[in-house]
């Protein structure tokens, strides 16, 4: 018998149940529907514990890290700490250190804690204001520089939280901000995979993170990352990429707009078009999709069919919340 | 009693899902199968408007179920789940369309030609609910 503790609570698992039918016994809310490990209804976590091994089948590689796992299929090894979906977050408090202008609608915002923060390089937070609107934002950085976290933001029209970043906030300011969350980052495994990384605008800020990611893992697949918006002054960290293809030999950089004009040095087209026309074969490859939800919703369904296996490809839709 | 007849015995009393090579044989065909699926401009109009990964879930499910597998769907359930593409027209060619590419995938996978008609008596017995009969 084992203890499963959610939050102040905890619960005995009996020897022949699973962590779902100990935690039903006990009338705690958690939804669920099949009960044979296929719909994922039930997935939770255990933040401190790797669930076993035949609880997460099935489950996406990046989910698997996380300590994701399915509560129908899991008959406990240990005592687990047990985080559902709809749990209420941790927040902690974030000290603006850097607020700068990347173009001329992003902003470059750097918070810095007092602790460790940890995250994987593509993974998002949501930042609350002291009046507790909320909005999720991707993460820019990569860990290295464990206890900043840096984020891209873009000025919506009328947006509440984006506004109030880029008119008021001031480096001093505290921040609260959530632990990581999202499945859309780098693992080390299989190195010489190729890698489509695609986005428009502030989408970058994850895939930025994530090549990093990977080329300071000594990732030695090729890596392709085509970043799109309609104008060039609406691109951003242009010589920062280009620097990079010159300097990796397997990274490859590939700048579109969608508007009418495309300088020398950009292609020209939506970054999806541009990115499906330059690869016909994605067979094998791996994918990261950040940024506009019809361009990532599309780009998902083409790049399955191109051949890329549903397991690898990644994505991140950015949302936008009404004002 | 012989080795052989144990080992035939054994071979008989394994279901379909096992002997197709359980879970993991799920795991590789539902790609295979949901793209090509996707790419058939017979049927890929039903897909349109999903998400890829909760359709994903339930290719999974389809196959799991297909393949004899542990499953907890009902007829009711399946009549429920495609009313809205019984609207949009769904019919047996479309029925059709979709075993033969369950077929076409098992071949892929190199499974064995009576597996492949176990699996689609499975595939028939759903016919009338998927359809709303």
């Amino acid at each position: 018998m084992y203890k499963l503790t959610i939050e102040e609570n905890s619960y005995s698992c009996q020897a022949d149940e699973t962590v779902l039918d100990a935690l039903l016994r006990k009338d705690v809310a958690i939804t669920y529907s099949c009960k044979k490990g296929t719909c994922h209804s039930c997935i939770v976590s255990s933040p401190d514990t790797t669930p076993p091994e035949a609880a997460q089948s099935g489950l996406k590689n990046t989910l698997k890290k996380l300590n994701y796992f399915l509560a129908c299929q899991c008959h406990p090894e240990q005592d687990m700490t047990i985080k559902l979906p709809d749990q209420a977050e941790f927040y902690s408090e974030g000290t603006v250190i850097v607020t700068e202008m990347l173009n001329r609608n992003t902003l470059l915002l750097s918070l810095t804690f007092n602790d460790t923060f940890k995250f994987n390089a593509g993974q998002f937070v949501n930042l609350q204001r002291a009046d507790g609107l909320t909005r999720s934002y991707s993460i820019a950085n990569t860990p290295q520089k464990s206890n900043i976290l840096e984020f891209n933001i873009r000025r919506l029209p009328n947006g509440q939280f984006s506004e109030w970043l880029h008119n008021d906030i001031k480096v001093g300011d505290t921040i609260a901000v959530s632990e990581a969350n999202g499945s859309c980052f780098y693992l080390p495994e299989k190195n010489d995979q190729n890698i489509l990384l695609a986005g428009t605008g502030t989408g970058l800020a994850p895939l930025a993170g994530i090549l990093t990611d990977a080329l300071a893992q000594g990732h030695s697949g090729s890596i392709y990352l085509f970043h799109g918006s309609r104008e060039v002054e609406d691109l951003y960290r242009i010589d920062e990429m280009q620097k990079l293809d010159e300097e990796h030999e397997n990274f490859h950089y590939i700048p579109c707009l969608s508007g009418e004009d495309s300088p020398e040095g950009f292609s020209h087209g939506r970054v999806n078009e541009v990115a499906l026309a330059s690869l016909p074969d994605l067979k094998g490859w791996r994918v990261f999709l950040c940024g506009n939800p019809d361009m990532v919703k599309q780009m998902k369904k083409m790049t399955f069919l191109k051949g890329a296996a549903s397991a690898d490809i990644y994505a991140d839709a950015f949302l936008v919340s009404p004002a | 009693m012989t080795d052989t007849q144990n080992h035939e015995e054994a071979i008989v009393s394994k279901t379909l899902y096992d002997r197709l090579g359980g879970e993991p044989a799920v795991n590789v065909a539902v790609d295979i199968f949901y793209r090509k699926v996707l790419n058939d401009d017979r049927i890929n109009r039903f897909f349109d408007d999903v998400d890829m990964e909760t359709q994903a879930a339930k290719q999974k499910a389809f196959l799991t179920m297909a393949f004899g597998g542990p499953h907890s769907y009902t007829g009711a359930d399946m009549r429920k789940g495609h009313a809205h593409l019984v609207k949009m027209g769904l019919d047996d060619s479309h029925f059709d369309a979709v075993v033969e590419h369950l077929g076409a995938t098992l071949v892929e996978l190199n499974a064995p030609q009576e597996l492949i008609a176990e699996v689609v008596v499975i595939c028939e017995t759903t016919r009338n609910d998927i359809l709303g009969r």
